[in-house]
């Protein structure tokens, strides 16, 4: 019995160290293969530890730069002649809301529109599908500023090219997460329309509409949140915004500006962020009661 | 169906109209409250568009302007720089990877820090996690500018500014991640005499692993794209040749650079979709389930 016990013991053992030197083994192969990856990236992207070490200091020299002198005894005044610019950059936050917002309604419109064709179990036809679908991939590969950077050159500078590149971005991409949310939905709604002899636009309308709007509205809400950040950037090529002003504050060194405008960016997307994470906290939790 | 008792008639439908009518149709005030939304978005698409200077005349000399644009990015040729753009994309690749990398090293300590089952006190917790939104509510490109400016042009910059956003990211996510794990694990370990420590490495790193890695694996997915832009800048990588033929009006160059950009962001786009799937499959279930959780979080942060 004893024998017995220590056999499957043994066994048990060796099954044991041969898991653990298979991964170990696995572990090292792993790592061999990261670190070759880390050695080429270093190399192509020509990355060198002295470099880093070098600029790290100059970093931090940087950011202090850009912090503004604040006294105790002139609390006020200091942040008066910190923020001296501040209606002019609110204004111009407030036009950064309204390229956002302005590109997610075109968004989101484009993209639901875009989105039936797209989904592979409504669009009925293959060639149909399979070149809205791509259509949509490509629009959303190219990036927000690379649209902006073509349409300040065909629509002029200012924040119309900006709301352009954000919109054919969005279209992209919020075509494809719609489509993406149509192609999950239970597919028995729609044998039910159809079956009662609903057309193609009913059959939207009655059997895929009431299962995906929750999720539209979540990505909806998201892309919110992404444009907010794309809009704050489009205006480093001309394409307005607050970035035109902070790539002005940055490119000649006008150190406080830059620390003053980032914070107002910065706390106005921690705003939107919440505001969309309450109303999606709110969407699901009506949804999970339904 | 045919006929029988079971259909129903005018008659029949008039009176169950009368006695349901919201089955059949909206009610006025659902009505007039839809009318509303709708005359809103209309006011604002024309607020809008009159903030945006937008005239009918501007829109259509654009998009004219656009026309020949986007006609003369076809045929799209490389001109006589093709090894140059090769080279440029290789380094867009490197940079999103070291990014990646620095980040993931970097936030893996931070993300326990964050997390409210490892650091139980709300107001140590809080500033960390501030700092974190902080970290990711600044664009790359604006590190990008600020870091050309700090460690002068070239990828160098580029590398630090995808870290410097990642590891605002990517601790937020690890901290999610980490605070998601089933606590009997961690229990268990301890249970048996573990130190701290050692719960967290076996009764909580095992559970998040997988689902670090797939995050980590997703944003260097997400860094190529942003990656390709960063050169706008002087930040290295493909985006310096793209807004320099851009500014030039060679468009056959743009169009080929920017099918270049497409190609590989959908190849790193591949490769990532199938070594997350097999990250995530050799983990546990907690982890497939965390993952589908993971996959909302993230579309909400790039």
């Amino acid at each position: 019995m004893s024998s017995q016990a220590s056999a499957a013991i043994a066994r048990f053992e060796e099954e044991f160290a041969r898991l653990r030197r298979r991964q170990r083994i696995q572990l090292l192969v792993f790592a061999a293969i990261l670190l070759a990856l880390f050695f080429g990236a270093a190399e192509v992207s020509n990355f060198r530890l002295d470099r880093l070490l070098a600029g790290l200091p100059r970093i931090g020299e940087y950011i202090g730069k850009t912090l503004p002198e604040i006294r105790i005894n002139s609390f006020f005044g200091d942040i008066a002649y910190w923020y001296y610019g501040f209606f002019r950059w609110l204004g111009l936050l407030l036009d950064t809301l309204l390229i956002a917002l302005m590109a997610l309604l075109f968004g989101s419109v484009g993209g639901f529109l875009l989105s039936f064709p797209a989904s592979r179990n409504l669009s009925g036809n293959v060639v149909v599908y399979f070149i809205c679908r791509r259509l949509a991939e490509i629009a959303r590969t190219v990036p927000e500023i690379v649209y902006a950077l073509i349409f300040v050159v065909a629509f002029g500078i200012g924040p119309l090219a900006g709301f352009l590149a954000l919109s054919v971005h969005a279209v992209g991409a919020m075509g494809k997460l719609y489509a993406e949310a149509n192609e999950n939905i239970d597919e028995r709604q729609l044998e039910g329309i159809r079956a009662a002899g609903g057309n193609w636009f009913e059959m939207i309308r009655f059997a895929v509409l009431p299962q995906v709007l929750p999720n539209f509205m979540t990505y909806t809400l998201w892309r919110l949140e992404l444009n907010i950040r794309s809009a704050a950037i489009v205006g480093f090529v001309g394409a307005g915004g607050i970035g035109q002003e902070l790539y002005t504050a940055i490119s000649f060194n006008y150190y406080e500006d830059v620390s003053a405008i980032v914070l107002m960016v910065v706390l106005t997307i921690m705003i939107i962020d919440l505001v969309c994470e309450r109303l999606r906290h709110k969407i699901i939790g009506k949804d999970n009661l339904q | 169906m045919k006929g029988g008792a079971r259909c129903i008639d005018a008659a029949q439908l008039a009176v169950l109209r009368e006695r349901y009518p919201r089955a059949f149709a909206r009610t006025p005030r659902e009505r007039a409250v839809f009318a509303a939304i709708l005359v809103g978005l209309a006011a604002f698409v024309m607020f809008g568009l009159y903030q945006f200077d937008a005239s009918p005349v501007r829109i259509w000399n654009g998009l004219e302007r656009f026309g020949k644009i986007a006609g003369a990015l076809f045929p799209p040729t490389p001109g006589d720089a093709f090894w140059d753009l090769v080279k440029a994309m290789l380094e867009t690749i490197g940079m999103a990877f070291l990014g990646t990398l620095i980040a993931t090293c970097i936030a893996f300590p931070l993300g326990f820090f964050g997390a409210r089952n490892v650091v139980k006190l709300p107001l140590f917790r809080f500033p960390i996690r501030r700092s974190f939104d902080f970290l990711r509510g600044v664009d790359a490109l604006v590190w990008a500018l600020v870091y050309v400016r700090a460690v002068g042009l070239g990828p160098l910059a580029g590398v630090l500014a995808i870290a410097t956003t990642d590891i605002g990211i990517l601790s937020k996510l690890f901290a999610e991640a980490i605070e998601n794990v089933d606590r009997k694990q961690a229990d268990g370990v301890q249970a048996t005499g573990a130190n701290a420590v050692q719960r967290l490495r076996f009764g909580i790193l095992p559970q998040v692993l997988p689902i670090m890695i797939s995050n980590a694996l997703y944003m260097f997915e997400s860094n190529t794209r942003s990656a390709t832009i960063l050169g706008i800048v002087g930040a290295g990588g493909i985006g310096f040749h793209l807004s320099d033929r851009i500014r030039a009006h060679r468009w056959d160059e743009v169009g080929f650079i920017i099918i270049m950009i497409i190609v590989v962001v959908a190849l790193i786009d591949f490769i990532s979709h199938m070594l997350r799937t097999r990250v995530i499959k050799s983990g546990t279930n907690r982890a497939l389930l965390l993952e589908t959780y993971h996959e909302q979080q993230r579309a909400g942060v790039r």
